[in-house]
């Protein structure tokens, strides 16, 4: 146990080590620990903003979801209007068609009436001269008479 | 317990010699055989087990760190890798807490000194004879296999911190400035030889404190080991006696080695520690 140049010996060598690991230790493994570090932080940085982006993303499409929704109610109802639009048309044409339809039958009525009474009034007019000839007892010169005839189916 | 010792005092002895390289009374230069020689080679001699240990450390030690420091990938670390960034990323919180200036070699300074002489003090824990049985094996008469028993070791780390202290005081504060630190405080100029004679006191207790705690600590340690060998060292046959010591030194041998787990690490952080602290006081402009 005496004091020696151990003391020195010992003083170099400590000397040596901090200098080797001041330079070649040190700096290297700090440097890798400091980019773990960020390497660490982006990833959850990174974590952070995607749970950011699918909050968004969920967002966005509920959002979709629900204009997608009011745009099939809204498109629904115009179908609605639209079909029954039409059928207030077609109710509306086939009064139309069908008023058409009547009043073409009542014309046709009408003119048959006529026709008819055309008719019955020539009928008429011939048994009320055969009539008139048989109580006559003679022919009756129907040119003759032409006009008188004519007379009496105008007032039939 | 050696061959060569027959007495207690002895083996106590030829355990607390270091194996020195000197001049001997001769004139050749050579190992020293026995506590005399080693004493008679005076200044100008080598004690060869504390420095082949201390170097052998401190290499493997620089060499893991190399290793550790090369192979660092961005990844997840793993075994010894895991060991190295834990090591560094404690040495720089430590230091982070108790150093405030901003210099880049303290960090691997602490992280030096804390692994290097935790290492030292490691050897405590080798069975305390087998590495001098080996040596005698081999020829050499004395093994100190813990460096921090030796004050040379400890002496020659607290001086190395001292002078980085009084380097960074002069860096920090000029060469005025130091001077004024050691003498214009505490009771201002007028008590100049008192203010200097204090912070002088003050000024080395730094490394001796530094020196003598490691050394004591691990002395004291090793003395203590020393001891708990004697007792299976009285051997005498199959008696009761024999058998109870016996027994008793291995059960000592247990705790004590244990608790120094305890000690070895606590002496390596305490020296660690008030090395940073000293390093921050030099570089601290204070009053």
């Amino acid at each position: 146990m005496n004091i020696n140049a151990t003391l020195l010996a010992q003083t170099i060598m400590f000397a040596l080590f901090v200098w080797f690991c001041m330079k070649f230790v040190w700096p290297p493994i700090m440097a890798a620990l400091d980019q773990r570090k960020k390497l660490i932080a982006d990833g959850l940085a990174n974590a952070e903003r995607a749970k950011h982006d699918l909050e968004l993303a969920s967002k966005r499409s509920a959002e979709i979801l629900r204009e997608a929704k009011e745009k099939v109610s809204e498109i629904v109802g115009n179908g609605e209007k639209r079909a029954s639009e039409i059928v207030e048309a077609a109710k509306v044409q086939a009064k139309v068609e069908g008023d058409r339809i009547i009043a073409g039958a009542k014309a046709e009525i009408d003119q048959e009436v006529f026709r008819a009474k055309e008719q019955l009034r020539t009928q008429v007019s011939s048994i009320a001269l055969a009539g008139a000839a048989k109580i006559l007892g003679r022919e009756i010169d129907a040119k003759a008479h032409n006009d008188l005839l004519d007379k009496l189916v105008s007032e039939i | 317990m050696s061959s060569e010792a027959h007495t207690s005092a002895e083996y106590i002895k030829h355990h607390l010699q270091n194996l020195t390289y000197g001049q001997l009374p001769d004139g050749a230069w050579g190992v020293a055989h026995t506590p005399e020689e080693a004493k008679a080679m005076g200044f100008w001699a080598l004690n060869l087990d504390t420095v082949i240990m201390s170097l052998l450390l401190g290499v493997i030690l620089m060499f893991v760190f190399r290793r550790a420091a090369t192979s660092t990938a961005t990844g997840a670390p793993s075994g010894l890798l895991n060991f190295c960034e834990w090591a560094v990323e404690f040495v720089d919180s430590s230091v982070r807490g108790s150093f405030t200036a901003k210099n880049d070699m303290v960090a691997p300074l602490a992280l030096t000194i804390f692994f290097w002489v935790f290492s030292m003090n490691l050897m405590d824990l080798l069975p305390i004879d087998y590495v001098p049985l080996l040596m005698h094996e081999l020829g050499v008469p004395f093994f100190k296999v813990v460096p921090s028993t030796d004050p040379n070791a400890t002496f020659g780390m607290a001086i190395g911190v001292f002078l980085l202290v009084l380097y960074y005081s002069v860096k920090m504060k000029g060469v005025g400035g130091f001077v004024g630190e050691l003498t214009l405080q505490p009771f201002g100029k007028w008590g100049m030889p008192v203010n200097f004679l204090l912070e002088g006191v003050n000024l080395i207790a730094k490394p001796i404190s530094l020196a003598l705690r490691l050394f004591g600590n691990m002395y004291a340690g090793e003395m203590i080991f020393i001891l708990i060998a004697l007792m299976g060292g009285t051997w005498a046959g199959v008696t009761l006696g024999s058998t109870t010591l016996y027994g008793s030194q291995i059960l000592l041998s247990l705790g004590w080695a244990i608790f120094h787990i305890l000690i070895v690490t606590l002496q390596a952080f305490i020296f660690m520690t008030l090395t940073v602290v000293y390093l921050d006081m030099a570089h601290q402009e204070h009053h």
